[in-house]
């Protein structure tokens, strides 16, 4: 049975998210932590790394929109409500700083890396993502 | 430096290219992947397994050798420790992920295509980072 085209793309972009972390630990040294990356240099705590992360947040925001004109379109579909984009942004600039990770760090580095932290982060962000959805858009229906 | 900043470059293009073809760059599939009450979508799935399996080969090789390619000491791990910060932030980062379907990766790599309401996510997601200190104060001091 073939795969769906869109699993199969998510297989190959997240190999290609996978080999990122392995290049960054593997020769930088560091945890490939987007909010880190981007949280550090927002509130000065970077010090010494801040040109590294500031390099890696400049290939992570130029280069991939010159992939845009191989696609017939590409989308992000991110809501027009600009209430729930302020309250969505607040969060997860908040909770990503407090957890001291997000998707990448915790999710990607963490799980890998077999750590409880990270693993039990993941769970937790899974699951009020989840309820989330659940009740925002099922039950209140404003997403 | 100049060896340390381009690899940090290449990543971040990787990195950033790897979300875009992944398709995490798309609200509505990130939103689909976490409604599992109604169309779920299984892609983030194979996104995360993806990302993960050549990681656990790197994390391998990255331990046994102590540093970096450049020098630098292998992280160390965490001490296990479930605080509230942690308990507190994946909750609120797991809310806003659901409303927007942004996180912090893709809400950057989008920002050239994702017009004035991806520009909104971030602006607001870097004034949580900024504020957030103040309320690991209080959290800690509960």
């Amino acid at each position: 049975m073939a795969l769906p085209m869109d699993w199969v793309w998510g297989l190959v972009g997240g190999l290609m998210i996978g080999a990122a972390a392995g290049i960054y630990l593997l020769v930088n040294g560091r945890i490939m932590g987007a909010s880190g990356i981007i949280g550090g240099l927002a509130d000065g705590t970077a010090g010494p790394t801040g040109r590294e992360k500031l390099a890696f947040l400049l290939g992570l925001v130029a280069v991939p929109p010159l992939l845009v004109p191989l696609y017939s379109s590409v989308s992000t579909h991110v809501t027009g409500n600009p209430v729930v984009l302020i309250v969505a942004g607040l969060l997860v600039g908040m909770g990503t700083r407090l957890a001291n990770g997000c998707t990448s760090g915790h999710g990607v580095c963490g799980i890998s890396r077999f750590a409880p932290r990270g693993i039990v982060s993941t769970l937790i962000y899974l699951a009020a993502g989840a309820v989330t959805m659940a009740v925002a858009r099922h039950v209140l229906g404003v997403i | 430096m100049l060896m340390r900043n381009l690899s940090a470059l290449f990543a971040g293009a990787l990195f950033g290219c790897g979300l875009l073809v992944s398709g995490m760059i798309d609200t509505a599939k990130v939103q689909g992947w976490l409604d599992i009450f109604g169309a779920w979508d299984p892609t983030l799935a194979f996104v995360l397994g993806g990302a993960v399996l050549p990681m656990i080969f790197v994390w391998r090789v990255a331990e046994r050798r102590g540093v970096s390619i450049l020098g630098t000491p292998i992280p160390e791990r965490m001490p296990t420790r479930f605080d509230p910060a942690l308990i507190t932030g994946s909750v609120m980062f797991g809310a806003g992920w659901a409303l927007a379907g942004f996180c912090p990766g893709p809400a950057l790599a989008s920002f050239a295509i994702g017009g004035w309401g991806g520009a909104l996510f971030l602006l607001a997601m870097v004034a949580g980072m900024v504020a957030a200190p103040a309320l690991s104060a209080r959290l800690s001091n509960a």
